[in-house]
């Protein structure tokens, strides 16, 4: 055996992986990490959570309960209280009623409730639709999940809202879901009740479930959000996705929650518990000093956000970015088309001659190609810095 | 609140063509509606925020706590008005509680202050009791949070 032993042939690790992760290409992102990292001076548009550091008193609630003694397990869906802070804030903004007992899961963020949802409702080989550009993770929660992902383009012209035409063209009889994440990541765009109502007979005709990922929802800057699980007959069939990153600067807490039909949720649940447990308490108590306490905090960002919107938009337009209004989130997606480079030659020169760091559209999807992703959730002085910068490298081109 | 005072209250350079881009309004209205507000005395001066401590000439402040006869005619107005003509006097302000009113001073040492609070505040018709703080450390002023910490960090690039 001791002889054997010395001659063995060499570990293979790669062998050893799960094909669908093996083949899962890595963050067009990295790249960009990279180089921005190695340089000094540069200003960085390419952050996708808030500038702001989470409101004092949320912290503040969170190391009087750490102090306390608050460090046990919560039930498996989360924190009563926090369940019924969520639901009664839902009733109030969508008028729709969930149960706090069976409708809502806490998630150690939105991306967990991604996951969870695609993994509790997808069997192998069955599709979902995810509309481009989009979030990142979609497309690989997807095919972790079993599933197999299909994209339905969107387009500048539509600005970027997904068109019952584009969900047709991607569905075939394996179809079971589709994705909207509205206020979007990366384009800004947001959809209305109206717009949200031309996809209803697509849905109910293919009998797909609805993942809607609204964790931007706070951030809209032109009249409330708008929820597909509003529509009428709807609710059932939609799965809401949302938590507390980007409204309440808590990206790093990592909470979010999953709102549904009782065995959606339950179902969610199942997986939620044998993977995460729970959700961790000290992030879910400041959650809940969120919920109860934090709107004042929360609209003087996004009034903050709004007024970068203003400048930073405009400021794109003037100097011959061309960017179409984003209503949303805290990202613009100016066109470079006119300029004769591609999105990822853009960005990679605009960095290396003016050290401005953006992200290239197409990292979020082929739709995304000849757009450049700017987050303005960076300081003022920062956005104006940047905007000078950009247009001394447009003069050199 | 007036979203132009909002923005000239954080930052008191910001310029009229600045303040249109953040709100999406044309400069010429913006300018016009600021010069309103200097003009009708909403806007009374623009101030800078400076952290004395960090120079090494700095200045001494004090809060006094005055307590007051209430004059008939006049209420607290005459006292305050008096009190607030002296160049050493930064505010007055009419407070609740044990005090009446409340000074802050500024003078080049504590003994300075402690002269001018015992031969121009103390001796003033009307004034029947002076407690004098000094301050020894500013932790916040005007909102702004003057102790130097790093800033935390974000990633540079993430989804």
């Amino acid at each position: 055996m001791k002889q054997n032993l010395k001659n063995l042939p060499a570990w293979n690790a790669d062998a050893h992986l799960n094909r669908v992760v093996r083949a899962m290409p890595p963050s067009g992102i990295r790249k960009f990490f990279d180089l921005v990292s190695e340089m000094e001076g540069a200003i960085s548009l390419g952050v996708g959570e808030p500038d702001f550091v989470t409101p004092w008193h949320v912290r503040e609630a969170c190391i009087y309960s750490l102090e306390s003694g608050n460090t046990h397990y919560t039930s498996n869906k989360g924190m009563p209280e926090l369940r019924e802070s969520i639901c009664d804030q839902v009733r109030r903004e969508l008028k729709l009623d969930y149960d706090p007992g069976e409708e809502i899961l806490i998630t150690t963020g939105v991306s967990e409730a991604v996951d969870l949802a695609f993994r509790a409702t997808l069997n192998p080989g069955d599709e979902a639709i995810v509309p481009e550009p989009c979030y990142v993770a979609y497309t690989p929660d997807v095919a972790l999940a079993g599933g197999v992902p299909r994209t339905a383009p969107t387009s500048l012209e539509d600005e970027f809202r997904v068109q019952p035409e584009a969900i047709v063209s991607a569905i075939t009889d394996k179809t079971r879901a589709v994705l909207l994440s509205y206020p979007n990541n990366p384009t800004g765009a947001i959809m209305t009740h109206a717009d949200l109502e031309d996809l209803a007979d697509v849905v109910v005709e293919n009998d797909l479930l609805v993942i809607s990922d609204e964790v931007y929802a706070k951030l809209s800057y032109s009249g409330s959000h708008a929820s597909f699980a509003q529509l009428e007959g709807m609710k059932e069939r939609t799965l809401i996705l949302n938590g507390l990153s980007k409204s309440h600067a808590m990206t790093g807490w990592r909470i979010g929650y999953a709102l549904g039909d009782p065995a959606l949720v339950g179902a969610m649940t199942k997986v939620h518990q044998y993977t995460m447990l729970c959700a961790p308490t000290m992030a879910q108590v400041a959650a809940l000093e969120a919920m109860e306490k934090g709107d004042e905090e929360m609209l003087h960002m996004r009034h903050e956000y709004d007024l970068r919107r203003r400048l930073f938009v405009s400021g794109l337009n003037r100097i011959g970015l061309d960017c179409f209004e984003p209503r949303g989130a805290f990202y613009a997606f100016p066109s470079v088309q006119s300029w004769g480079l591609s999105s990822e030659e853009f960005a990679e020169r605009l960095l290396r001659e003016q050290k401005v760091a953006v992200v290239p559209g197409n990292v979020f999807g082929p739709s995304g190609e000849g757009f450049l992703r700017c987050s303005y959730a960076t300081s003022r002085e920062e956005l104006i810095e940047a905007l000078d910068r950009m247009e001394t490298f447009l003069s050199g081109l | 609140m007036n979203e132009i005072l909002e923005i000239l209250s954080e930052n008191a350079k910001a310029t009229p063509s600045e303040i249109a881009a953040l709100l999406g309004r044309p400069e010429a209205d913006v300018a016009r509606e600021i010069k309103e507000l200097e003009d009708s005395g909403v806007i009374r001066k623009y101030v800078t925020l400076i952290n004395w401590e960090k120079l090494d000439q700095s200045f001494v402040f004090a809060v006094l706590e005055l307590k007051v006869a209430l004059q008939r005619k006049t209420g607290y107005d005459a006292v305050a008005e008096r009190i607030a003509r002296f160049s050493e006097v930064e505010s007055v302000r009419l407070i609740s509680g044990d005090h009446d009113l409340s000074v802050t001073v500024r003078g080049k040492s504590m003994k300075d202050i402690a002269y001018f609070v015992a031969e121009r505040i103390a001796p003033l018709e009307g004034v029947q009791s002076t407690c004098t703080h000094f301050i020894l450390k500013s932790y916040k002023e005007h909102g702004v949070i003057l102790t130097d910490k790093p800033k935390p960090k974000r990633l540079v690039v993430t989804p």
